[in-house]
């Protein structure tokens, strides 16, 4: 067969192999995956194109989390706090912090204008469900982050209109000297609708883990859910009619101010994150016990090992079958 | 080559024919290297004659045909391909018979297929393929699914009164759930380990290979275990401790 002629690719072609393979890197791994993809790639270029490209691609879907200097903690790089390119608010601290996708560093801090921040309305919500969320993230996470961003309705400055929150939490664990890494990534956006005086909360949880010594394995998991709850805004728009009614209606919930509220945000996402939590022990179990089980049995029917035999005889065959008990 | 394999491993299992192919259109200089030494996960193909599967590889193949164990034929036709010598192709055959018990005895179901071909070295190179998956269905909406591939290669040494035997073993498992009420969850991927022996060739080299195997394949599963299911579910309960009651708070009155 004559030999093929080889069909140079073309750069735009191999920045999109390129990419592709930063933006598939297992959680912590980009920076591995990269070393490899340069000595494979062999064009510096095009691996700088591909990589100004995917790396923040990369880092924001992973939730990546930084240093900020100057002490202000550490930033989450997520397409909700995303102002420009490389600008990222941390609504905790109130500062934006300027990153270098590619070092997967922050580079620089500065303060955020009032533009970027939520009016004091809504500011005051986001404020208490993160206050609660961070509790909880300190509680069940060993080593999580989290963060409360406004993903609508930041300017509402008073009760009468909707906004949207989304609550993100993101705990890696990498140990590549043992070779193994894991990632466990939440997103809950969380929609306050004001005619109706209720919250919904749409929950996203991803759950990842790679091992590869002598080999690739992978884990990865997807799961979303939803549920709602009451709240009723600070200044009670209900008049003294009104409030018997709504607490003969929903006899648990009572007159709800932003503190409130994030409690029982928090505690609704604790409980789906547990059950989830739950449901994955229950998913290794099934797999484990039934699926892996019945793919290969320990030893045959027989109980014994194959009974190869010390003959080249063609024979083989028929003998095995024999002791088998096999009809043929 | 180095870089070529370390990215196979980082990049999800369920795209290894992406990454494959991606690698071979950037290092087309490597392309038997890569094809030798990346696994993917095994296909099948009807043999005109007898009607009976047979695994597609790296080892049966020649230019986009694939030779049959059953009949010995390339499909599609080919002319001028490579052939074990008759004395090989009488243990192909042989191979092939007895591994199709072996693997109904352990795996009760599933296709397998032998192929063998001389080396350089006075001695020949055997792979022994198996390929199968099992799917169960539990209550609606909910789906189990299984595969587990494996590839053996054993190198076999010139023939003497002691013969090296060097088996190379690659297991791809996939274990997959998809639930309306937990979401999806899939465990996938491959390990692959190595063993080398110096055994009698009075035994006969079946005999050999074929301990051989079922040996690896018995620590395979344990390692299996132990990896899919141990190393990451380790690697879950550290991302979240699992508790059974995390405290709520109660609003302040």
């Amino acid at each position: 067969m004559a030999e093929e002629e080889e069909t140079e690719l073309s750069d735009d072609q191999k920045k999109g192999i390129a990419k592709w393979f930063l933006v598939n890197a297992p959680a912590g791994e980009i920076q591995y995956v990269s070393k490899d993809l340069k000595l494979v790639l062999n064009d510096d270029d095009v691996y700088n194109e591909a990589a100004s490209e995917a790396f923040p691609v990369y880092n924001k879907s992973h939730l990546i989390s930084l240093k900020m200097p100057g002490g202000f903690g550490d930033v989450l790089v997520t397409s909700y706090g995303e102002l420009q390119d490389n600008e990222y608010l941390d609504p905790k601290t109130a500062q934006v912090a300027i990153v270098d996708h590619v070092k997967q560093a922050c580079t620089k801090v500065r303060p955020a204008t009032d533009e970027e921040l939520p009016s004091a309305y809504v500011e005051e919500y986001r404020c208490a469900l993160e206050a609660e969320i961070l509790k909880y993230v300190a509680e069940a996470y060993p080593k999580g982050s989290s963060s409360v961003y406004c993903t609508n309705g930041k300017d509402v400055e008073e009760p009468g209109s909707d906004f949207d929150l989304v609550v993100v939490i993101a705990a890696a664990r990498l140990s590549p000297q043992n070779f193994c890494n894991g990632s466990w990534r939440t997103i809950w956006n969380i929609e306050f609708k004001d005619d109706i005086q209720k919250l919904e909360l749409n929950g996203k949880l991803l759950v990842g883990a790679h091992y590869f010594e002598e080999g690739n394995v992978q884990l990865d998991t997807k799961h979303e859910c939803r549920d709602s709850t009451m709240f009723q805004c600070v200044n009670n728009k209900c008049s003294d009619l009104m409030l018997p009614m709504l607490l003969e209606l929903m006899c648990e919930y009572r007159i709800r101010s932003p503190d409130d509220t994030a409690i029982s945000v928090a505690n609704l996402i604790r409980r789906h994150e547990t059950a989830y939590m739950a449901s994955l022990e229950e998913s290794y179990f099934k797999l484990s016990d039934n699926t892996f089980k019945d793919l290969r049995r320990k030893l045959p029917i027989t109980r014994t090992l194959f009974p190869w035999r010390s003959t080249r005889q063609f024979s083989l065959k028929r003998e095995i079958s024999e002791e088998l008990g096999i009809g043929k | 080559m180095e870089a070529a394999m370390g990215l196979m491993r980082r990049m999800p299992p369920r795209h290894s024919e992406t990454a494959l192919s991606a690698l071979l259109s950037l290092l087309p200089h490597n392309s038997s290297d890569l094809l030798s030494q990346v696994d993917l996960p095994l296909q099948v193909l009807s043999d005109d004659d007898s009607g009976k599967r047979f695994i597609l590889c790296e080892y049966n193949r020649d230019a986009d045909s694939y030779r049959s164990p059953w009949s010995n034929k390339y499909h599609p036709r080919l002319e001028d391909a490579p052939y074990p010598s008759s004395k090989l192709r009488q243990l192909e055959i042989e191979a092939n018979d007895i591994f199709t018990v072996y693997c109904d005895q352990y795996y009760e179901g599933g296709i397998s297929s032998v192929y063998m071909w001389e080396d350089d070295n006075e001695g020949f190179v055997a792979c022994f393929l198996k390929d199968g998956s099992k799917t169960g269905q539990g209550r609606r909406g909910y789906l189990e699914e299984g595969t587990w591939d494996a590839i053996h290669v054993i190198e076999v040494g010139p023939e003497e009164e002691t013969t090296r035997y060097c088996l190379t073993s690659t297991v791809m498992l996939s274990l997959t759930t998809d639930d309306v009420s937990s979401g999806t969850f899939s465990l996938s991927g491959s390990i692959r380990r190595q063993m080398n022996m110096n055994l009698p060739v009075a035994d006969g080299h079946l005999c050999n290979m074929g301990k051989m195997i079922e040996e690896m394949e018995g620590k395979l599963r344990n390692s299996l275990d132990q990896v899919y299911f141990g190393k990451t579910r380790e690697m879950v309960c550290t991302l979240r401790p699992p508790s059974e009651v995390l405290p709520m708070r109660l609003p302040d009155s």
